[in-house]
């Protein structure tokens, strides 16, 4: 909140050069983004044939028209960014075409390592790389939409509330409902199937009520800045105002309990702090909604196994390796991380059918494998520069809602990756999250591209030109004015 | 094999240094802050004013601190409305708070009529107050002074 806002320039008074005279308007650098594109497709199809050499299948010219289909994807969402959002951030779009192409790429390569595997209950398995390429260019499609209708990122805080309610519902429901619609796979209760389809509403409520919070924030943040008692050097918030930080740990706890989903319930709450943070500057609801989320943590440890099996599998998953439910799944990303060591297995030649739920929740642990520490860290560094572009745009942005959101929806990404990396890598207990653009699934690609849009709608926002404003009338002073004699009135 | 994996490995930092190249060549121009600066302006003003008259604002304490607005003879209106010369994000600040203005060759400094009132240096502002060099003036929690 408290960023410096360039609110010298383009106002009378200041000399400051506007940038609104041709000659200093700032590039669009519609053109970088495009080069960028490029040299992301250009690495998804090299990736593409290097899977395919390894896993020695005939390379074909297919190949080649596969990468160009790509590049035409993007080109596409690219053509909408240059036609509705010219002065959007040039490094976003490019990250994410590379996340989402590598992510394909093993998804695929996932495909091929289990051709034909028949499950112990019958199943075959089902490929699922062509399923994420429709996600892929519906993505994109919403992406489009979303930049075209949504010309001014200020006309969401108008719903602000409408959007929590929605969010709150659509965060809950798969809770809720009984179980032939919202039935529980792998554990957790947080899918809604429709049909043939199935969705995981939690993924769209994060945007939802994200809007929600930075609109309420906005609208209420004097409230939360009044001091109350000081305590340790912290100003702390005084027991009224603490209402909507329950709030939240109740739905987060909620979440935790109903849905057995710590990873979203984890993701919700921070998100939460993190907005109040910013919206405040005060360490001090960080501090106690850590204390909150810690306490209510514990608490849920006593009281659920699950959360018990994902702690003990956490602190010693080779010694549970045989339970049910116990430490299979994250030694075996730990073995294939190893396994990967330094400069990885290469692409294609790595073993990811060793790892459960590879094309998911572990698809990191794949990647680990096939491209080593050296591919896994600069796969880290490119959503740290998209979460570090989101957050440059939140700071140059000049009113308090885009700020709130876009560095809210920044954080969420990088929040996201951090849960899912640190699971795979037993840093923290495993909560089964997605990586964002890497994991298969649709609900999560859908919701992931309506933030890009909404990144990128605010980074438009705060790199476009201020507007001149309006000449006003100039006024003679008065001494120049005209004397009128006027008749005072009988 | 070896060369292909190596290669990858290579190209995909190769994407990550172009995109921090893109990022960086892009630090200033979301900032606005660069702005401020233009050197070759500033020395056309020196010459043409004494060296003694006060030719920037520059906020030294509160949000905004750093920023810097270059005086050109027009006067400067500060407070939270949102055409305002230094918008403030300030809650003990009004939407319309003062105005700095210039009379001769010096500036002046006026309330216009806010609910917390302006500090020159120590002094309540009532009525409109000559503002020297370097004296901080105090609006909310915001400090401004004017220098040379």
């Amino acid at each position: 909140m408290s960023s410096p806002v360039p609110t010298g320039e383009g106002s009378p008074g200041a000399s400051v050069a506007t940038n609104t005279s041709p000659g200093l308007r700032p590039p669009t650098r519609r053109g970088t983004e495009l080069v960028m594109l490029s040299f992301a497709a250009g690495l998804v199809t090299l990736a593409l044939i290097l899977v395919e050499l390894n896993q020695e299948r005939s390379l074909s010219l297919r190949i080649l028209y596969l990468g160009l289909a790509y590049l035409g994807l993007f080109a596409c969402a690219h053509l909408a960014v240059r036609r509705w959002a010219p002065y959007a951030d040039p490094a976003i779009l490019p990250c994410v075409a590379l996340l989402n192409g590598l992510g394909l790429v093993v998804i695929h390569r996932i495909d091929l390592a289990n051709e034909g595997t028949v499950f112990p209950d019958g199943s075959v398995w089902d490929p699922v790389a062509f399923k994420q390429v429709i996600w892929t260019a519906i993505g994109l499609l919403l992406f489009a939409a979303t930049l075209k209708f949504l010309t001014d990122h200020r006309m969401l805080a108008r719903f602000g509330y409408t959007f929590g309610l929605v969010g709150l519902v659509a965060l809950m429901l798969p809770g809720v409902l009984p179980g032939f619609i919202a039935p529980e796979i792998n554990g957790a209760k947080i899918w809604l199937r429709i049909g043939p389809l199935s969705i995981q509403p939690g993924e769209f409520a994060k945007i939802l009520l994200m809007v929600f919070f930075a609109a309420f924030l906005v609208s209420k943040r004097d409230l939360f800045t009044t001091a109350g008692r000081r305590f340790l050097g912290m100003d702390l918030p005084r027991a009224r105002d603490l209402g909507p930080l329950f709030a939240a740990w109740g739905v987060a706890v909620a979440v935790m309990v109903l849905q057995k989903d710590l990873g979203s319930s984890l993701l919700f709450f921070g998100i939460v702090l993190v907005l109040l943070y910013v919206a405040t500057e005060r360490a001090a609801w960080v501090v106690l909604g850590l204390g909150l989320f810690s306490g209510g943590a514990v608490v849920a440890w006593k009281l659920f196994t699950h959360v018990q099996q994902r702690v003990a599998n956490w602190q010693d998953p080779i010694a549970r390796y045989e339970k049910i439910g116990g430490g299979y799944q994250i030694s075996q990303s730990l073995f294939g991380l190893a396994t990967g060591g330094i400069g990885g297995a290469g692409l294609g030649a790595g073993r990811p059918e060793m790892i459960p739920e590879a094309n998911t929740d572990f698809i990191t642990a794949v990647i680990g494998e096939e491209l080593g520490f050296v591919g896994f860290a600069a796969l880290l560094l490119i959503y740290m520069i998209f979460a570090l572009r989101g957050l440059r745009s939140a700071i140059a942005v000049r009113d308090s809602f885009g700020k709130l959101l876009g560095g809210g929806l920044a954080f969420a990404v990088c929040f996201q990756v951090f849960i899912v990396v640190g699971g795979v890598t037993k840093l923290i207990p495993m909560t089964g999250i997605t990586a964002p653009f890497l994991s298969y699934g649709g609900s999560s690609l859908l919701a992931n591209y309506i933030l890009v849009a909404l990144l990128l709608r605010i980074s438009a926002s705060a790199r476009a030109p201020q507007r001149a404003p309006k000449p006003k009338p100039q006024q003679p002073a008065i001494a120049d004015q005209h004397t009128v004699m006027v008749e005072r009135p009988k | 094999m070896q060369l292909t994996r190596a290669g990858f490995l290579v190209l995909l930092w190769l994407f990550v240094l172009a995109a921090l190249r893109v990022v960086r060549s892009d630090l200033y121009a979301a900032s606005g802050l660069r702005a401020s600066g233009l050197p070759g302006f500033r020395r056309s003003e020196k010459s043409a004013r004494g060296s003694k008259a006060p030719r920037q604002l520059v906020v030294t304490h509160g949000a905004l601190t750093g920023t810097r607005i270059s005086l050109d003879g027009r006067p400067i209106l500060i407070g939270r409305a949102d055409d305002s010369t230094l918008v403030l994000d300030d809650d003990f600040a009004s939407t319309r708070h003062a105005r700095l203005s210039m009379r001769g060759t010096d500036w002046y400094v006026e309330d216009l009529g806010s609910t917390n009132g302006t500090y020159l240096d120590r002094a309540k502002v009532t009525a409109p107050l000559r503002v020297p060099l370097g004296t901080p003036i105090r609006i909310g929690k915001t400090v401004i002074e004017l220098r040379s």
